[in-house]
């Protein structure tokens, strides 16, 4: 099963590598990783998303809470949470085209953000489906070049992550 | 305040921190380390041959005492060399603080002479690194380098210290931090109280109960708390290769060490039980067996201080999480307020089907009346040693006979590298132990394979005078990958002769020490008795054993943990 893993880390030099090196070293998968500093400089906050059975996705929490790095972390999927995804996309746009590109991203709520003779570029936001989903849309025979920043994460209500 | 340089920080924290005894190998990245070491006296440094040996100095020492150990080498390859000794420190949870030196700061990622990324190479086998970027943190980090090694789960902790955070002539304001906080670090105190009562409960109720004992009650302090639990309950007890030690192995509770090699008693009590109670140790599958076909009936308690090793392999139904002496002290002051009884009955007729698995069986094995067999020899130092030696061993089958015929009544004297199987690691342990417990026996149990992986620490145990007895069971052979060719490769023995021996004996007088071959059955005891009365000088016992002797019993590949061969021709 798909899970998404939220941690608040250190923001210290050589803290990502251990997340990163544990993953490869005990076989877990990584499917998306993002990662910057929170509001409080001292901390990042990194969301990864992975899959596997309840016993893998068990054995990830409690690894990564033992590094010493990691001040707290939670598993999104347990509970109700939000997800997105920003996406830049390249798209050949030319003749007809260029209306249909538009109609697209209009229906998606994209934003076109930069535009050539030839080119849009545009600007997607969502959870990963939406942004599969738009690019199913669009054809992949159009798609130039496609940039993802991987999954964030937040729980609904009420509920926090800090310290 | 006082103003000190970074180098001499270091040491003076070292001091602060109680350290008496550093294992190392100097280096140009150390250098300004070294020269610090060198106009003070406290902190005594031990100048091994290859910087392995000091890791396994360090981890022998640790072992026996229960406190880290240190050491100290310099970038590149002597950081490199170190690394299979802090795998070994990893996988048993050892603990001790390794510092390497490092480039200056400002080459540092150019490739420069003697440069290895010491925090990249090391970050899978330690339990945390640490690099200094200011000397001025220099205390703060050994502080918190110790405290992260020692606590919790124990384990191998890496400082990189690179060579300009050590210049002698800046000098920075110095104190030793009494305490360390770490938001993102706080090892469990006590138990679940819930859990505890629940995990009680069961006991009470259990009808064919055992107690699997581990490596991590001797780490945890916690042999006291077990035994007297053990005996208020009336219950069976076994333990791991690691756990020996952490119950009294003459004790008639005590059923050996399961698992692979283990007891029949033990590996059939286990199979055939209702709850297991679990103490500090990790369900690894040297015991398991296949972990689908493990112990169908039986219920499972779980205490360890780690939480990844409760349900990691084998799911528990009681998890408790907390310090093993706390948590097991907790349940023996429960156990024994409960109006509750453990069930005398169901107890009675369990351990009569134990006594006759432990007859069935019994730990035989052939003797013959000209060969000498390993396992006499074990018994022998067994008997003339009183059962009061510290014993380390390397890996093999000489390793897993110490560990059958060597009973050990106390915690920290059985001395191996069970998590990673480290050949190479017997000789520099008995050191590091022999260092720090003078009038104590030492012996090393090996194999001729073995003991070549670290033969040049012969030289450093002449120069600190450090009178190890080395037993040197001598099959000609790598003689655990020869068993494991018998048994499934139709006996082809794939490089796993040794030819070409040297002549143990002239290299033990070679470099200083005495040397003492065995070869004939009637001068094993006498023979024996004069190495170990031979106080003050290191001797290599060469002993030529039954070259075709196995170890046995040893479980089935891929079967339950009842399915053992218990000799080359029976198997249950
Ligand atoms: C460093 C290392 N390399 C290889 C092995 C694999 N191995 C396990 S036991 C063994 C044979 C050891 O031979 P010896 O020391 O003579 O002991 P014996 O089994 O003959 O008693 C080998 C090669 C290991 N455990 N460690
Ligand atoms: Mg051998």
């Amino acid at each position: 099963m798909r899970r998404i893993i939220s941690v608040l880390l250190e923001n210290e030099p050589g803290a990502l590598s251990r997340v990163v090196g544990l993953f490869s070293q005990r076989n877990y998968n990584i499917e998306t990783l993002t990662v910057a500093p929170t509001e409080d400089e001292t901390l990042s906050r990194l969301t990864v998303t992975t899959t596997g059975s309840d016993k893998v996705i068990e054995q990830i929490t409690k690894q990564l809470n033992k590094l010493i790095e990691v001040v707290k972390l939670v598993d999104l999927t347990e509970g109700a949470h939000i997800e997105r995804e920003l996406m830049l996309v390249k798209l050949k746009a030319t003749g007809s085209q260029r209306a249909e590109i538009k109609r697209t991203v209009d229906i998606f709520r994209g934003q076109i953000v930069d535009v050539t003779s030839s080119v849009y570029t545009v600007q997607l936001a969502g959870d990963s489906e939406k942004l599969d989903g738009f690019i199913q849309a669009v054809g992949t025979s159009g798609v130039l070049e496609v940039v993802r920043t991987g999954v964030s994460g937040i729980a609904r209500g009420e509920k926090v992550l800090s310290l | 305040m006082e103003l000190l340089s970074g180098a001499d920080m270091l040491i003076r924290s070292l001091q602060d921190e109680g350290i008496e005894y550093i294992y190392g190998y100097p280096g140009g990245a150390a250098l300004h380390i070294y020269d610090a070491l060198f106009r003070q006296d406290k902190v005594k440094h031990i100048l091994v041959r290859h910087e392995q040996a000091a890791v396994h100095m360090a981890d022998g020492y640790a072992r026996a005492t229960g406190k880290p150990g240190t050491v100290l080498v310099t970038s590149g390859p002597g950081a490199t060399n170190t690394i299979t000794g802090i795998a070994t420190a990893f996988m048993d949870s050892i603990p001790m603080v390794v510092l390497c030196g490092q480039v200056a700061s400002t080459l540092i990622g150019e490739d420069a002479f003697q440069e290895t990324d010491m925090i990249g190479v090391s970050r899978p086998v330690v339990k945390h690194n640490l690099s200094v970027r200011h000397p001025e943190e220099i205390p703060e980090v050994i502080r918190k380098a110790y405290y992260i090694a020692a606590t919790g789960r124990p384990g191998p902790v890496v400082v990189d210290i690179p060579k300009d955070m050590t210049t002698p002539n800046e000098r920075y304001e110095y104190s030793y931090p009494k305490k360390v906080k770490l938001r993102s670090y706080n090892p469990a105190v006590r138990g679940h109280a819930g859990q505890i009562k629940k995990a009680v409960d069961m006991l009470m109720a259990a009808k064919r109960p055992v107690i699997y004992a581990g490596g991590g009650v001797i780490l945890g302090k916690a042999s006291s708390q077990l035994t007297e639990l053990t005996r208020t309950l009336g219950f069976p007890i076994t333990n791991t290769l690691m756990g020996i030690g952490c119950y009294p192995a003459t004790d008639k509770q005590h059923l050996g060490w399961l698992g692979m090699h283990g007891t029949y008693e033990a590996n059939m009590a286990m199979h055939h039980s209702d709850l297991i109670l679990c103490v500090g140790a990790r369900f690894d599958d040297r015991v398991t067996n296949a972990t689908e076909k493990f112990c169908p009936g039986a219920r499972i308690i779980h205490i360890d201080i780690d939480p990844a090793s409760i349900s990691k392999t084998i799911d528990a139904d009681v998890p408790i999480v907390g310090p093993v002496d706390a948590v097991l002290k907790e349940m023996l002051s429960l156990v024994k307020e409960s109006r509750d009884k453990p069930d005398a009955e169901a107890l009675a007729s369990w351990w009569k089907q134990i006594e006759e698995w432990r007859a069935f069986h019994g730990m035989r094995y052939e003797t013959s009346p000209d060969v000498i067999k390993p396992q006499e020899v074990v018994e022998m130092l067994w008997k003339l040693t009183n059962g009061d030696a510290f014993v380390t061993t390397d890996v093999g089958q000489h390793q897993m006979f110490a560990a059958q015929y060597y009973k050990f009544d106390k915690p920290n004297r059985w001395i191996n590298s069970g998590g990673l199987g480290t050949m190479g690691f017997g000789l520099p342990a008995a050191m590091g132990i022999k260092l720090t417990h003078p009038e104590d026996e030492v012996l090393c149990f090996t194999g001729e394979g073995s003991i070549q992986m670290n033969i040049q620490e012969l030289s450093t145990c002449k120069q600190y005078d450090l009178p190890v007895k080395i037993i040197n069971l001598n099959n000609q052979a790598l003689g655990m990958v020869k068993q494991w060719q018998d048994m499934n490769y139709e006996s082809r023995h794939s490089q796993s002769y040794m030819e070409s021996l040297p002549d143990f004996i002239k290299l033990a007088e070679a470099y200083g020490h005495v040397g003492v071959r065995i070869d004939r059955k009637e001068d094993l005891e006498p023979k024996l008795k004069e190495v170990l009365a031979m106080k003050d000088k290191l001797v290599f016992v060469d002993i030529y054993v039954d070259r075709f002797e196995h170890v046995y019993p040893m479980q089935v590949a891929r079967g339950s943990m009842k399915d053992m061969w218990l000799s080359k021709t029976e198997r249950v």
